[in-house]
């Protein structure tokens, strides 16, 4: 069996957000790129179930949809202990779009399970896991926060608001992982970091498709009126002022 | 040409943010002309069902049938798909929770509409529609303009008030030709009931780090009790097992929007203010006036949270009572 996780190449998250002049295109100087957080996650939990497959899991692949400047992310993958990765080498201008470039290459590939992180941090879509499984016609489990895999069975646990429902499933499918999937995310070590040099990444070009959305522009939160404080002595005067100036109690 | 809503429910209950949906697709409806069609899967009574016509659903779509009763994506977005065919409908909303994230992208694969996700408003236009939804964990917004026919969106809590505009309503239960088929199979569930939903509440009582250990909960959780709050805690807090993880809020934890948040212990990182920036109020309770949590919040208060707790609780009995 084989999986595959599917990484976005994100701002770190204690970036400063800025765009051009015309409030179109992020801003990038400065900024330093990361495997967005849950796919971290779930990169560490593919190479746990793999490591603990018994030899059934051959392989946990990677795969971004970004230019050449993603590189040093999806080597960080490979350092972490990606098996190998595939690089879709095109702007990952909207889930749409990225969702139809990866599911080409799952469809190639034959993926058995796929990972994908609940949201990313920068387009906080919560799309591009389930638009994948809709193209090649997968079921899905979203909010997926615990992934048991014995002797390829899978039993998968997932939030819903207010509860957790355990379900059982069989591949192929496609998990859209969160937190609770595992612990800490692993980091590469020294040992890790050699061995992604020469593992391979293959890039290939990507597929048309239909264009939905355009983003108009983008607005910065409006700045916020000073904070407004109350003495420690008087919370009545807190109350009040909770109840009749932002009347939300 | 109609407005289609997907309502959830929990044990038979109409969730809030469903209603807010409804809401919201009622004012699209008042720029637009287009019926709003709410369609809900599960068991819930007609008495139940006829709240949703409060908020302006004249139609009610309901499937009672056992085989639908558990929530697979695939074959719901099949089913979804069957009814906007039906109905004609090229607008279809969901809320933003588990269960929409999990539908609406694939029923935008589905129907090829364009998908806008975690919007925070009414939208900005209608023809094209443009829509604005969160971004960069709420430290931008973007606005996004539907090319496509068809549209499906998910709406964040609070981004629309839940204003009353009574329709009559003609409630038909519904036989999908669709069939089933969950590929997932739900072998449990497991429902934590009588406590406030976090992602319901409008009020949110949140501790953090200051608190120092799990003993120390007492106070907050007699705040919660008497503001009727849910309660909430920073990621080390939950990582510390000093509360569960059900209660971390943040990037990666709920994203919740209450009316009112309350940060006691609570330094402000941007993490933890990724999952609450779209509180409408927050109020910061905390010793170091330094920290970063007073740049967001509305109200402070400088000062130990020890002292300061039992005396809030009071003020909040009185103001209660009065
Ligand atoms: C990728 C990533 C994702 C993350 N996701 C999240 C997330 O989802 N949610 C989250 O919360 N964090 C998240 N974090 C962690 C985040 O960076 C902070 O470390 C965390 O939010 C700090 O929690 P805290 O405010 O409770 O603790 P601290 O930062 O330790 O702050 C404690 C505060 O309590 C105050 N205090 C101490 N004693 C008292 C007292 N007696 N009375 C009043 N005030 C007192 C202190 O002045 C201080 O401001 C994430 C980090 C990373 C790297
Ligand atoms: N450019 C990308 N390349 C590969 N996978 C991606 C990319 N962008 C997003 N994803 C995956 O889709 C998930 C959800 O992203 P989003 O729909 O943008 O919130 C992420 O956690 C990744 O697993």
């Amino acid at each position: 069996m084989k999986i595959l996780v599917c990484m976005g190449n994100v701002p770190d998250t204690t970036t400063k957000i800025k765009f051009d002049s015309e409030m179109k295109k992020l801003d990038t100087n400065g900024i330093q790129w990361v495997i967005n957080p849950w796919d971290e996650l779930a990169l560490t939990r593919a190479l746990e179930i793999k490591e603990q497959s018994g030899g059934k899991i051959e392989k946990v692949s990677v795969i971004n949809i970004g230019k050449a400047d993603a590189e040093p992310t999806i080597r960080k993958a490979l350092a972490i202990g990606a098996d190998d990765a595939y690089r879709v080498d095109a702007e990952p201008s909207d889930s749409y779009y990225i969702a139809a470039q990866i599911a080409e290459v799952a469809k190639k590939e034959n993926f058995d399970i796929i990972m994908c992180g609940i949201e990313s941090s920068d387009f906080n879509d919560a799309a591009v896991g389930s638009m994948l499984a809709e193209f090649l016609d997968y079921p899905s489990v979203s909010a997926v926060s615990s992934f048991e895999f014995n002797d390829g069975n899978v039993k998968l646990k997932r939030d819903i608001d207010g509860g957790k429902e355990t379900i059982v499933i069989s591949t192929p499918f496609v998990a859209i992982v969160q937190k609770g999937i595992c612990i800490n995310p692993r980091i590469p070590a020294m040992r890790g970091i050699m061995m992604a040099r020469t593992k391979p990444i293959t890039v290939s070009a990507p597929v048309e498709t239909d264009s939905l959305i355009e983003t108009t522009i983008f607005e910065l939160p409006a700045s916020k009126a000073a904070c407004k404080m109350v003495d420690a002595e008087d919370t009545d005067k807190l109350i009040e002022l909770l109840h009749g100036e932002a009347k939300v109690l | 040409m109609s407005i289609i809503v997907f309502s959830e429910n929990r044990i038979g209950k109409i969730k809030k943010q469903s209603l807010e949906a409804v809401a919201y697709a009622t004012y699209i409806s008042k720029n637009n002309s287009k019926p709003v069609i709410a369609i809900s899967v599960g068991n819930v009574n007609n008495d139940e069902l006829a709240v949703l016509a409060k908020y302006g659903a004249s139609k009610i779509i309901s499937i009672t049938d056992s085989n639908w009763q558990n929530h697979d994506s695939q074959a719901y977005t099949k089913l979804i798909a069957e009814i906007v065919e039906k109905e004609s409908a090229d607008t279809i909303i969901f809320s933003h929770s588990n269960m929409g994230k999990a539908i609406a992208p694939r029923l935008s694969v589905r129907l090829k509409a364009g998908l806008a996700s975690n919007v925070l408003a009414l939208p900005l236009s209608y023809s094209p529609y443009v829509f604005k939804r969160k971004s960069y964990n709420g430290n931008a917004f973007q606005q996004m303009k539907i090319k496509s026919q068809k549209c499906v969106i998910t709406i964040n809590p609070n981004s629309c008030d839940l204003v009353e505009s009574p329709v009559s309503v003609n409630i038909t239960d519904f036989t999908p030709t669709t069939v089933a088929n969950a590929a997932t199979k739900v072998e449990n569930i497991d429902l934590i009931t009588g406590k406030i939903l976090l992602t319901e509440a409008s009020v949110v009582v949140s501790g953090g780090r200051g608190l120092k250990s799990s003993d120390n909960w007492k106070p907050l959780e007699e705040l919660a009790e008497v503001l009727g709050a849910g309660l909430a805690c920073s990621r080390p807090v939950s990582d510390e097992g000093w509360r569960s993880h059900e209660e971390h809020v943040g990037q990666t934890g709920k994203i919740i929007a209450p009316d009112l948040y309350f940060a006691v212990g609570i330094s402000g990182a941007i993490q933890h203010i990724g999952g609450i920036s779209g509180s409408k109020v927050i109020v910061a309770i905390n010793k170091d006036k330094d920290a970063p949590i007073f740049s967001y919040a509305n109200y402070g208060i400088l000062g130990d949270a020890f002292d300061v707790l039992p005396k809030l609780i009071e003020s909040v009995k009185k103001f209660k009572s009065a």
